[in-house]
């Protein structure tokens, strides 16, 4: 099973948080990000994903990989929706299971901080005034060691 | 040689495309870049953007071979 999933569909949550169960995990930490009705003062209707889709699968299996090297977790897992979305729909989920709480809720912090990092997916914002906009929220030079 | 690019986000509404074959004297990214920035009107810098050839980052300096499928990656926005 892919440890990252880009999803044309509905997340299921509580099917997902189910996977992460172990007999040696004695915590879990889960993520949601959700669609809010706002974003930098503007009021916002819905918003549409688009991916690199091979890349962002590679790249989000690699940030789950970093995870469980990082941190000692038992389970990992993220998946991150792609086309068009409503105020309120999951965006994103992260679960991470682990033996104690501390690992757990830093390895979950790590992977949706890098994800929106990382991850070649864009997000459009549809607004209430007619407009719309792809977000390209970094206003600084990607790490030159990158380039 | 023949490369074929693919654009997302803000660089696919301003080249009115979601990919096209190029026919480019280019032999790097950085080349294939400021030709399709002069062609398309692209606002982002190079510096702005990361490079992924054939389905992996690459640096802006790789050689590109035929065929290759270049994108041009503008920051992210996911999550």
């Amino acid at each position: 099973m892919p440890k990252f999933e880009l999803s044309e569909r509905e997340i299921d949550a509580q099917a997902l948080a189910r996977g992460l169960a172990h007999a040696r995990a004695g915590a879990c930490a889960t993520f949601e990000g959700w669609v809010r009705d706002h974003n930098e003062g503007r009021a916002v209707l819905r918003l549409d994903y688009q991916a690199y889709a091979p890349l962002a699968q590679s790249e989000g299996e690699r940030i789950v990989e970093e995870a469980r090297e990082k941190f000692a977790i038992v389970e990992a897992r993220c998946v991150h929706r792609a086309g068009t979305l409503a105020i309120g729909d999951l965006a994103v989920w992260v679960g991470v299971s682990a033996a104690h709480r501390g690992a757990a809720f830093e390895a979950c912090r790590y992977i949706i901080d890098e994800v929106k990092k990382r991850v070649p997916i864009w997000k459009n914002e549809h607004y209430a005034d007619g407009e719309s906009g792809w977000l390209h929220p970094d206003n600084t030079p990607v790490e030159p060691g990158q380039r | 040689m023949n490369y074929r690019v693919l654009y997302f986000a803000s660089l696919r509404d301003r080249a009115g495309m979601d990919a096209e074959q190029i026919n480019s004297l280019a032999t790097d990214a950085r080349g294939l870049y400021h030709e399709l920035r002069a062609r398309h009107g692209f606002t982002l810098g190079e510096e702005r953007l990361r490079v992924a050839i054939n389905g992996a980052f690459a640096p802006w300096g790789q050689t590109l071979h035929e065929g290759d499928e270049v994108v041009f990656i503008p920051p992210v926005s996911g999550g």
